[in-house]
């Protein structure tokens, strides 16, 4: 647990840009974890044939980076507690061992009630917005985390 | 417009209850990049107040598209698959999904529209526990291109 204490932020507050890679690899594996095996996201061929560039990544496996973005500031994977995306424009994955880049930012938006606050959340891959219209909603720590706890051994 | 807009509002029934496991909720995280203990080990979740290991927030994907895609699987409803494209998602947890959490879903059909050759397809899913407890709402809005 390392994130910022609710009294910590305020609107205005920036999430700070990170980068995420995304390859065909880790397309597999969200399909098998997800059980989402739309063949658009396995097959050059067939995402060809519906007039994609190329394979694309699962929207909600962009959504779920979005997520972990949100949940690595909290510091806490239960902290997201509201968030929604709109899916804009395709994640497209080329086969290579770089795959694509996906950036992603934030700034807090407004403060509420039980600790939470309102974040907005920019996601972009190859230059485009991927996802529009990310809102999340995010509780945080009463205190910010401390840098060790002086009644255990680290 | 080939969705049959008399389904708005209809709801379906509760689909078969669905066991939230560690495993799955390792495997999930691992496919996403959470690198959390909290999804991993127990002894960690309990100590940040959890009862056991919980979900990244989008985990809840893999308990109601299940369910969902029993809605735009029904013939009734005349949708076609091979022009839908996904539109949006959302989630408001009550609280995380955890290892152990005995689960049913259950969608409605919120909203059939039209946007010029678009239709536009809102379904919600209530994620429950078997003993009723309200966990999560899932809304997916799906696109229909015009043929």
């Amino acid at each position: 647990m390392a994130g910022p204490g609710y009294d910590d932020v305020a609107a205005g507050t920036e999430l700070g840009l990170q980068q995420y890679q995304v390859t065909r690899r880790d397309l597999v594996r969200y399909a098998g974890a997800s059980g989402d095996f739309n063949v658009i996201h396995w097959n050059e061929r067939v995402a060809k044939s519906v007039g994609l560039p190329d394979v694309i990544a699962h929207g909600m496996l962009t959504m779920a980076l979005a997520g972990r973005f949100l949940t690595d500031w909290a510091g806490d994977p239960g902290a997201v507690t509201e968030f929604g995306v709109r899916f804009s424009s395709p994640v497209v994955v080329p086969d290579d061992d770089k795959g694509a880049l996906v950036e992603i930012s934030g700034v807090v938006t407004g403060k509420l009630e039980d600790r939470q606050v309102t974040v907005d959340v920019t996601v972009r891959s190859a230059e485009t917005k991927v996802l529009t219209r990310a809102h999340a909603v995010v509780r945080l720590a009463a205190v910010p985390a401390q840098g060790g706890d002086p009644l255990e051994p680290p | 417009m080939a969705i049959n807009t008399e389904y708005i509002g209809r709801t379906y029934e509760p689909s078969e209850p669905y066991e939230v496991s560690r495993v799955k909720i390792a495997e999930f995280a691992d496919a996403v990049g959470e690198p959390s203990p909290l999804c991993r080990d127990r002894a960690a979740a309990q100590a940040a107040g959890y009862p056991d290991v919980i979900a990244p927030p989008t985990f809840a994907i893999v308990v109601s598209s299940a369910d969902s895609s029993k809605v735009t699987s029904d013939p009734g409803l005349g949708v076609n698959y091979a022009m839908i494209v996904y539109g949006e998602q959302s989630f408001t947890h009550v609280r995380p999904l955890h290892a152990g959490d005995v689960v049913v879903s259950q969608s409605t059909i919120e909203g059939i529209g039209q946007v010029r050759s678009l239709t536009t397809l809102t379904t919600v899913t209530e994620i429950r526990t078997v003993d009723g407890e309200h966990v999560c709402t899932a809304r997916a809005m799906l696109i229909e291109r015009g043929a």
